[in-house]
């Protein structure tokens, strides 16, 4: 079953930036890229654990500040040589408004 | 509709050709079909003697398995060699019958062993050393026979001539010159080789010319010039290679030693390219790897109708793949009548190093026993840097005592697998090495992509590149010009150029003008272009805060956790009892998770949250304090010492100097970090000489010193000049500040600028030219007056919309969500 929450506009996350969701399993990061468009990952670089919402953003892609790792916004996977995967979460706009989706 | 591009040469060349031009957008316009005379995918040919040594096996050396061919569409046929170019056409045609048309052709065909044609020279037994089958047939032989003979004293002959002794043969190596290795060695040098190869087991024949090889169907032996006879079941001739340019010339394809290309890689057919071994450019064959992968990149640029990649010569280095033995040449190391030799000799320790000086710059260079600088001395002669100013200590080399992070290790050879090599990421020698061989790396970036191994401090640079080259081989080398990331083939020095050339004043028009792969940018590129268009542009250029690094974006340094520092200023290292008293009640106000005082005088309060940031600012401000900068490629600290106001020592008044300086300089953004310090004696207790620049009192005036650095890298500073006022080294620190802001690479401290443009040039910049000077000051004044704004200050006012706060907090757990929704 699913669950949107609404989270906030468009507008208030910055183009190539983030901003962060304080939630009960922990911090989700909202990423913008410079389409406009939304992604939403566990604010946590599989690495060592770097806030990736702190991180450089570049196409479908964040950098982590810590260790530059590179993590694939779309499906939280890290780009290869480095292996790892962090969690998404489903978003969708409507209009200018920002839904997030969490499952149980 | 697809054009067709076909290759001629399933090898290393070749290969990268494609795998360079795959990596282009413009790839895509290709179908591409591959033609190789050997029944293999392409494999590392310069891998070869480990195989033969049993080092390896086959398998560990094959570059592209067939799944790469297939995963990029690429067709593939092995063992079938083109026999004929019909350039009418358009159109090649194999051993099998096989015709196929081609827009486009590279011919890679690399090169052939030269057999030395003499009696015998076609016996069973006598084998060139070229490819795997080569390899095969002499492992063969080996199995069943004893005795081999390896004509040619040469790199290759030697690699050939150790792995074969190392399959329980006997070898002898017979060599036409009087010293081994003369294309790459000096007389001293080679006779410290020769002496180790001995010692390993070989047995070597110099000055013999050979007649024949005897035997009838096998060979049994070689008869010399001098009459003199030696039993051999196995002869290799490693006597050197030419290049394989039958299909070119029969196709009428100009060639003289090898196939005539021009910058572009194009023949003089402009629709057919040559790149490899094969190819003769601007006079030159190379048979080395670097070269080859260098014309590869230009080819693949000039396939995909970019047209800005040009060729233009490589410089080349060697080294021997002979386990146990560093070795490094590169240059002119044989010397001239206008050059000057630096020599090391320790014979004891088998340590030779000779470099050849001209005009104040490298032209050469042989090392033997100790090669950790080979890499060093190599892009110096390459960028033609001029070391008058290091000449004392070039040949003890670029680490100095006391650097910290490679544990005093300078020969990886002599390190054990399990040796740690990269002590910042915990990488052992043999981690890197496998990583080599199963990735099949060939750069210092690819390795430290894969193993992480020097990617943190770089102190282990020099070793993990020793590493590669004798994993690798023959000759590693990166690009003279090395691009500023992966975006672009643009170096950092031809971006900043066309910045202020076409007054581009916006990240968006760099990446228009100058054809950025990547629209974005990426997390290197983006907080260099951001530099390059504020410290050029100071009036027009937006500082554009999504580019930079959390830290400045941010203004507080990231911790592990994702907590944030927060320094605050302390002018010239002199504070109040207010100032820590602010700074007490700031840190018990916000929690602060540890007080600690920096080495550069300043206090740091650590494990700030992010969303505490702005009001602990705020309150900051208040009682007057701002940003310390501590997190920025900026000014950080200026350092001093209490000075001739207290010290029974002190000749001048350190102290307000230093304050003078730093409210000059804080706020101004550098290529990196940039720390100062002011010391009032010569006894120098604000350790002057270890910092970006540093100030000496003497008792006639002040001592100003550059380009030092105290961290993983310990250099101490160069001295600049004695001036007499305190304006005037207010005015030389600007200028200086200013002509490494506007000349050194972004991320490049000064300690490594000044070494790569030489204290001379700073010199006569600074001191020779008065005019030049003041102008250089002048302009770091206007940068100044836009820099100059407390940053905290501007985000206390507008803290939500920088996004210090959640967007969002949720705080119920999801299933107590979930019922609200449901009721």
């Amino acid at each position: 079953m699913s669950n949107w929450i609404e989270i906030g506009y468009m507008h208030e996350i910055p183009r190539l930036g983030s901003r962060v969701i304080k939630a009960a399993q922990g911090n989700i990061a909202i990423f913008r890229n410079s389409n406009d468009e939304i992604f939403a990952l566990g604010d946590k670089c599989p690495h060592k654990g770097g806030p990736l919402s702190e991180g450089t953003v570049s196409g479908r892609t964040v950098t982590c500040p810590l260790h530059n790792w590179r993590i694939q916004l779309d499906n939280g996977i890290a780009v290869t040589p480095d292996e790892g995967c962090t969690n998404t979460y489903p978003v969708k706009i409507e209009g200018n408004l920002i839904y997030l989706e969490l499952n149980s | 509709m697809k054009q067709k591009l076909v290759l001629i040469g399933n090898g290393m060349a070749g290969i990268r050709t494609i795998e360079e031009l795959l990596k282009l957008d413009e790839s895509a316009n290709y179908e591409i079909t591959v033609f190789g005379e050997e029944p293999h995918t392409n494999y590392n040919r310069i891998l070869l003697s480990p195989v033969l040594a049993g080092e390896q096996k086959f398998d560990d050396i094959i570059l592209n398995p067939p799944e790469w061919y297939n995963d990029n569409g690429i067709t593939l046929h092995s063992g079938d060699p083109v026999t004929e170019i019909d350039r009418i056409h358009n159109r090649v045609v194999t051993a099998s019958g096989i015709s196929m048309e081609y827009d486009r052709l590279i011919i890679a065909t690399g090169s052939r062993p030269f057999m030395l044609p003499i009696p015998g020279a076609d016996l069973d037994g006598v084998l060139g050393f070229r490819d795997i089958e080569d390899v095969e047939k002499m492992l063969e032989v080996a199995n069943s026979h004893n005795k081999a003979v390896v004509i040619g004293g040469g790199l290759l002959g030697l690699e050939a001539a150790n792995a074969l002794m190392k399959q329980g043969m006997q070898v002898s190596v017979v060599h036409l010159m009087n010293s081994l290795m003369e294309n790459q060695l000096d007389m001293p040098a080679a006779d410290l080789l020769k002496t180790s190869l001995e010692e390993k087991g070989l047995n070597f024949l110099l000055e013999k010319n050979t007649k024949e090889i005897t035997g009838s169907n096998r060979v049994t032996g070689i008869t010399f010039t001098d009459g003199e006879h030696l039993e051999a079941d196995l002869v290799i001739m490693a006597v050197g290679i030419r290049p394989n340019i039958d299909l070119a010339k029969t196709s009428g394809i100009h060639c003289e030693r090898g196939i005539l290309v021009s910058d572009t890689m194009q023949t003089f057919d402009p629709s057919i390219y040559a790149v490899g071994e094969c190819v003769q450019h601007r006079d030159v064959c190379y048979g080395l790897v670097a070269p080859l992968f260098e014309q590869a990149k230009v080819c693949a640029n000039h396939l995909a109708n970019l047209g800005y990649g040009r060729y233009e010569g490589s410089v080349t280095s060697s080294k021997l793949k002979v386990t146990g033995i560093e070795l490094f040449s590169a240059g002119n190391f044989l010397g001239d009548d206008d050059s000057d030799d630096i020599i090391y000799r320790d014979p004891g320790a088998g340590v030779y190093k000779k470099l050849v000086i001209k005009d104040g710059r490298i032209d050469g260079a042989v090392l033997y026993g100790d090669t950790i600088d080979g890499a060093w001395y190599f892009q110096l002669m390459r960028e033609g840097t001029d070391i008058s100013s290091l000449r004392d200590n070039l040949l003890f080399g670029q680490a100095h005592l006391g650097d910290s992070g490679h544990g005093g290790e300078k020969q990886a050879m002599a390190m054990s697998d399990d040796a740690q090599v990269c002590d910042c990421n915990g990488v052992c020698k043999g981690d890197i090495i496998k990583a080599i061989t199963t990735k099949g790396l060939f750069s210092l970036d690819e390795v430290k992509a894969h193993t992480k191994a020097a990617a943190s401090c770089g102190s282990c640079t020099g070793l993990v590149e020793q590493i590669l080259e004798s994993t690798v081989g023959g000759d590693y080398s990166t690009p003279e010009h090395r691009p500023i990331c992966q975006c672009s083939d643009f170096s950092h020095d031809q971006v900043r150029d066309a910045i202020r050339q076409q007054r581009l004043i916006d990240m968006a028009s760099v990446f228009q003008a100058l054809e950025w792969r990547n629209t974005d940018g990426c997390h290197t590129c983006r907080p260099a272009i951001n530099y390059y268009l504020i410290s050029t542009w100071p009036e027009e250029a937006k500082d554009d805060s999504q580019s930079r690094f959390v830290n400045e974006r941010v203004h507080g340094n990231i911790q592990k956790d994702g907590s944030f520092s927060v320094i605050p200023r302390i002018w010239g290292g002199k504070t109040t009892p207010d100032e820590l008293r602010a700074i007490a009640d700031a840190a018990e106000k916000f929690n602060v998770g540890e007080v600690n005082i920096t080495g550069g005088q300043r206090i740091n309060m650590l494990g700030v949250q992010k969303e505490d940031l702005p009001a602990m600012w705020a309150f900051l401000n208040e009682r007057g304090l701002v940003s310390g900068h501590a997190y920025g490629k900026a000014l950080r600290t200026v350092k001093t010492c209490v000075g001739s106001t207290w010290c029974r020592f002190g000749t001048q008044d350190s102290t307000t100097l230093g304050i003078a300086l730093e409210k000059m300089t804080w706020g101004s953004w550098m290529p990196h970090k940039f720390k100062m310090a002011v010391s009032g004696c010569p006894r120098n207790c604000a350790e002057a000489t270890i910092k970006d620049f540093g100030v000496v009192a003497i008792d006639s005036g002040w001592e100003l010193h550059i380009g030092g650095n105290g961290g993983v890298k310990v250099r101490a500073t160069d001295m600049l000049c004695r001036v007499t006022s305190e304006e005037e080294v207010m005015e030389y620190c600007a200028a200086f500040i200013q002509i490494y802001r506007e000349k050194a690479r972004y991320l490049e401290r000064t300690a490594p600028w000044v070494e790569r443009v030489g204290l001379n040039y700073v010199k006569e910049r600074i001191l020779d030219d008065a005019e030049g000077r003041k102008a250089l000051a002048e302009r770091f004044y206007l940068s100044q007056r836009i820099a100059q704004f407390d940053p905290w200050a501007k985000l206390v006012q507008d803290a939500e919309s920088h996004g210090f706060t959640p967007i969002k907090i949720i705080e119920a757990p999801i299933e107590d969500q979930r019922e609200v929704a449901a009721s």
